[in-house]
């Protein structure tokens, strides 16, 4: 079974200058976890992505990233967190080029190929979570590198 | 005895505290300049620790006769909150923790209460008692200042800094008649992009620039806004009538932006900067050949 070996850092994000920092921290803890600098940089690309969907959509919000290991595999779970507006059709909002605002539509979706597990959880006039998984190396069930929880 | 000083006596500790230290102020002072913290912040010279112990003196005596040792936010401190912030913000340069600025703070404790007690050798015992209680209570309101002046000097210092990350230099280098190059490092948060546009487009219009090449090497993350920003500045710059080639896109870049799903088929894109301005030498017909062959190629 999966192990969340403790939550290890929870990052504000209120400002583009936090963004910085978010990328900067998941680069970091990848490096460290051994992850390839192709494996970084995916993370790191999602990690923007949804650090500014939480600023942008979600007004605000936070990360929390979490060192996971399943079996001999490590990886780095991070969870986007707001308590904004909600995603009311969460299939629209994944579907490539769809933006409510003025940008490319291509964040979640790209996001979601960028890691090895997504997970949205959202609700309307609540707010929204969005979690992702990466592996350092071979995700831990090969043959369903994309598998949602 | 003067006058002001038997009422003291007859008013409230701290009040008898406030007169003690204006009474005092220059041994306080004179001892003081001998703590870590005065005499590691003013090196040059003992007479700047001296005049600094004052300061602090005349404060906290204010605070004292307002009788008000236990509010931080107090009068008499805004007088000194600048210059503890200095020396809080000098402590922490040359290393100090937080735990170790308080414990120099404290340091100044027991030199006072020396005086004190000395001064009030005659005075009822539980009187001494509760001023010298006032007096501790004080030093320790004192602490509390310096912590948070520290504090706020090392948001201040952040803040700074964050600005200076958005606000690295964005040079433009003619590499040829007719080419322009900018080089972007670090992020390219929409605050950045929009100063790197603008120095782009002006730089067209001031070298009257036909090829504009934007070297993302030192870019570390590229996503959506990012590939936006670039788009956007390609097609301004078209509109001035230059072309832009976008190179040093490093080959994990490259796998990223291909999962993320962009698409920048209307960006002309090149591995190196070389090979950029190889291409842009190209289309204005000055190809790069070999000498013997005749120098440049024709248009
Ligand atoms: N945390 C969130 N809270 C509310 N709505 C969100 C949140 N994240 C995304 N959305 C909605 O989903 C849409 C699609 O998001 P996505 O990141 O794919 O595109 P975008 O942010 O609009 O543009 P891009 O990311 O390409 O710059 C957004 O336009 C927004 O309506
Ligand atoms: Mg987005």
């Amino acid at each position: 079974m999966e192990a969340a070996a403790g939550v290890d850092a929870r990052l504000p994000i209120r400002s583009d200058l936090d963004l910085v920092w978010v990328r900067q921290h998941v680069r970091q803890a990848a490096a460290r976890l051994g992850f390839g600098l192709v494996e970084q940089t995916k993370l790191v690309t999602a990690a923007s992505e949804l650090a500014r969907n939480t600023l942008v959509y979600g007004g605000g919000g936070q990360l929390t990233t979490t060192r996971v290991a399943h079996g001999r595999a490590q990886g780095l779970r991070l969870a986007f967190s707001d308590r904004g507006p909600g995603i009311a059709d969460l299939e629209q909002a994944l579907r490539d080029g769809y933006t409510s605002g003025d940008g490319l539509g291509m964040g979640l979706g790209g996001a979601r190929r960028l890691v090895h597990q997504f997970a949205i959880d959202s609700t309307p006039g609540v707010g929204t979570t969005v979690t992702v998984t990466s592996w350092a190396g071979r995700p831990p069930r090969p043959g369903h590198p994309r598998e949602e929880w | 005895m003067p006058e002001h000083e038997a009422e003291a006596r007859q008013g409230s500790p701290a009040r008898e505290v406030g007169v003690f230290l204006r009474r005092r102020r220059e041994q306080i002072a004179q001892r003081w300049a001998d703590e870590p913290l005065f005499r590691a912040v003013f090196t040059v010279s003992r007479d700047e620790a001296v005049e600094a112990g004052r300061t602090v003196a005349d404060a906290l005596a204010e605070v004292a006769t307002a009788e008000r040792v236990v509010d931080p936010e107090a009068a008499g401190f805004t007088l000194v909150r600048e210059q503890l912030a200095r020396m809080a913000a000098s402590r922490a340069r040359a290393g100090l923790g937080t735990a170790q600025v308080s414990r120099e703070v404290d340091a100044l404790r027991p030199p006072v209460v020396d005086l004190l007690v000395a001064d009030l050798a005659d005075a009822p015992a539980g009187r001494l008692r509760e001023c010298e209680s006032a007096l501790t209570v004080l030093l320790g309101t004192l602490r509390l200042v310096v912590l948070e002046t520290a504090l706020s000097e090392g948001e201040a210092l952040i803040d700074r800094q964050r600005l200076q990350l958005l606000e690295v230099a964005t040079p433009v280098i003619k590499l040829w008649d007719g080419i322009v190059a900018v080089p972007l490092i670090g992020t390219l948060d929409s605050a950045r992009s929009q100063v790197v546009m603008e120095t782009l487009l002006e730089a067209v219009v001031d070298q009257q620039a036909r090829y504009a090449i934007l070297d993302i090497t030192g870019v570390p993350t590229v996503d959506s806004l990012v590939a936006q920003h670039l788009m956007k500045t390609v097609a301004a710059a078209r509109l001035m009538g230059a072309e832009c080639v976008v190179s040093g896109i490093r080959p994990a870049i490259a796998q990223t932006i291909v999962h993320l799903g962009l698409d920048l088929g209307t960006v002309v894109t090149r591995a190196s900067l070389a090979d950029a301005l190889a291409h842009a030498l190209h289309r204005l017909g000055a190809d790069i050949v070999h000498a013997s062959s005749g120098g440049a190629g024709s248009r």
